[in-house]
């Protein structure tokens, strides 16, 4: 921006050149692995195979026919979708109100929970793994969606509390305060007044829960076997001997991933705080 | 209305939750980790064994190996994700082709979002031995095919190709979030100092970028920390134990070789990296919250 002052037009123009040719690099180079994946799975064996690998090919849905007769390939993405899907509704259930209390009450201590709760997100999924599998597999609890369901909470409740309550903090108090002096309990000033002013956050702590539910391998792999598998490990499970099903594997991953990118673009602007838990905006 | 008993109700779902599936299964894991346990060998009992598996894990070299290879792995993806990740991001910061910038705004969302398994699915394509799109480059350069995934040092490398493919959108997109708000008088008024770019980027930027670096560099450590699905799918830590970092290894020892007790107590170690981590990260970031 500075540059400007001193450079001659031409070497302008060349800089001018110079930044859209990055730009376009970046491009490429951001999407070029995504959309390989893309061609694999619309490629036929043979081209799959092929070495050097082909550029332009006739593209066929064969592969997507051929991994969408598979049992297990669907029951995974059923699977996925319910787990995820019911993960993220328990976790706005249970999150938002204590989200709330964090949000419109100050004690001493608060710090202290507030800590507790955000720190799960922290976990390594490892260290929880090997006690749930444990308990899991006392209490006959191995292979079952609910299972899954329940450890996803431990990542998705600090997401939405802390997403949540920086929603509600915009809140103005006083909404609260008339509500319970028209007659309404604390609960329905809550359920009423705040949460649908603070539904933004709701929706954006939702679609994060989401993805990362959905995109969650370690605990599924351990804690499922064959009834209750997401898709993530269904598509890994194909990685076993010589003669991979490339073109199935490719079409798979790309219908395991492509839900989540779109989800991910519909909350882009707010990924980053996602992702950071709200310490860059 | 605002009772403390009031507050209280509204806490309880979370924390009742948070305990049942958070706290309850540490203690578990702590239990165990100080137990001879190992459920497929249920005649050698579950007794206490003081500390006998944080012995066995602290003198494990195979431990401190994949300790070791998880800092040579962040060793070798921080720096080249933090730098490609600010270039991409002092280049969207230009007003120039606002399209382009458009368009690759919304293109760095696609690789932070992608599954991780399905990242290393890709990779075993890209990186395959026979027609991997990698061997066809190193064709290009006159050279034979290589196997990437079989030899111990690239693949390592391969992995971190995918990670930093995966990853840099995140310091990029950061990065960038940190330069949109450096105030514009503050660049305004630098630019009637200097007509430096880097004295711009150093004295006015830079502080800007800060916060945002710190809180990704450590999000970022415990994440590998924490690296598993891309590792598993590509490599399962192999060749040997080459790619075989911290998590993959406990994941072994737990689930593989199954030796829980010393597995729990593997994973208590990293839980105090994890909260240390954890705890760093808070403090810096939400002051606010006191």
């Amino acid at each position: 921006m500075s540059q400007g002052v001193r450079s001659t037009p031409r070497r302008k123009h060349l800089w001018h050149w110079l930044v859209g040719l990055l730009l376009l690099g970046i491009i490429v180079l951001t999407l070029f692995p995504f959309l390989w994946m893309v061609a694999a799975s619309l490629k036929s064996r043979a081209d799959v195979l092929a070495f050097p690998p082909v550029w332009v090919f006739s593209p066929t849905l064969d592969n997507y026919q051929k991994a969408l007769s598979r049992v297990d390939v669907i029951r995974s993405l059923v699977n996925s979708i319910f787990i995820a899907t019911t993960s993220t509704g328990l976790a706005l259930l249970i999150g938002t109100s204590a989200a709330y209390a964090l949000a419109r009450w100050d004690w001493r201590g608060k710090r202290d929970l507030w800590f507790w709760i955000i720190s799960n997100r922290f976990m390594s999924p490892i260290v929880l793994a090997l006690p749930f599998f444990l308990m899991a597999r006392a209490l006959g609890a191995l292979d079952n969606p609910w299972t899954l369901v329940a450890i996803y909470l431990t990542f998705n409740i600090p997401i939405v509390v802390w997403i949540v309550m920086d929603q509600i903090r915009n809140v103005p108090r006083d909404l609260d305060e008339a509500a319970i002096v028209d007659g309404a309990t604390p609960f329905q000033a809550f359920f009423r007044v705040v949460l649908p002013l603070a539904l933004p956050g709701v929706v954006v702590s939702a679609i994060l829960c989401f993805i990362f539910s959905w995109n969650e391998l370690l605990y599924a792999l351990v804690l499922t076997r064959s009834a209750s598998r997401t898709a993530p490990v269904a598509a890994t499970s194909f990685m076993s001997g010589y003669d991979l099903p490339w073109g199935e594997i490719m079409a798979t991953g790309t219908m395991i991933v492509l839900p989540v990118i779109v989800f991910a673009m519909l909350v882009s602007r707010h990924l980053v705080r996602g992702l950071t838990l709200g310490a860059v905006k | 209305m605002w009772s403390t008993r009031t507050r209280n109700w509204f806490l309880a779902p979370t924390v009742l939750t948070l305990l049942v599936i958070g706290i309850f299964p540490l203690l578990f894991a702590l239990n165990i980790s100080l137990r001879q346990y190992q459920i497929t060998n249920p005649g050698l009992g579950f007794g206490w064994n003081n500390f006998a598996n944080y012995v066995t894990v602290l003198s494990d070299s195979y431990f401190w190996g994949s300790l070791g290879r998880t800092f040579f792995f962040l060793a070798l993806t921080l720096p080249v994700q933090f730098i490609l990740g600010l270039l991409i991001a002092l280049i969207l910061h230009r007003q120039e082709w606002p399209f382009l910038r458009a368009v690759a705004r919304v293109a760095l969302v696609i690789p932070l979002a992608t599954t991780p398994a399905v990242v290393g699915l890709i990779g075993r394509l890209m990186f395959d031995s026979d027609f991997g799109l990698a061997n066809w480059i190193v064709t290009l350069f006159g050279a034979g095919k290589i196997s990437f995934l079989g030899d111990p040092n690239l693949a390592l490398f391969s992995l971190a190709v995918m990670d930093t493919w995966q990853w840099t959108p995140f310091f990029a997109l950061v990065l960038l979030a940190s330069l949109t708000a450096v105030p514009q008088d503050a660049v305004e008024a630098a630019t009637l100092e200097t007509t430096r770019r880097w004295d711009l980027f150093r004295y006015v930027e830079w502080p800007y970028l800060l916060p945002g670096l710190t809180a990704v560099l450590i999000l970022r450590t415990a994440d590998t920390m924490k690296l598993f699905d891309l590792i598993f799918v590509m490599t399962r830590g192999g060749p040997g134990t080459a790619t075989e970092l911290i998590s993959v290894y406990t994941q072994r020892i737990g689930f593989r070789v199954f030796d829980q007790g010393v597995a729990a107590a593997m994973a208590i170690l990293s839980l105090i990296v994890t909260i240390i981590l954890a705890r760093w990260y808070i403090r810096i970031f939400y002051r606010e919250a006191e």
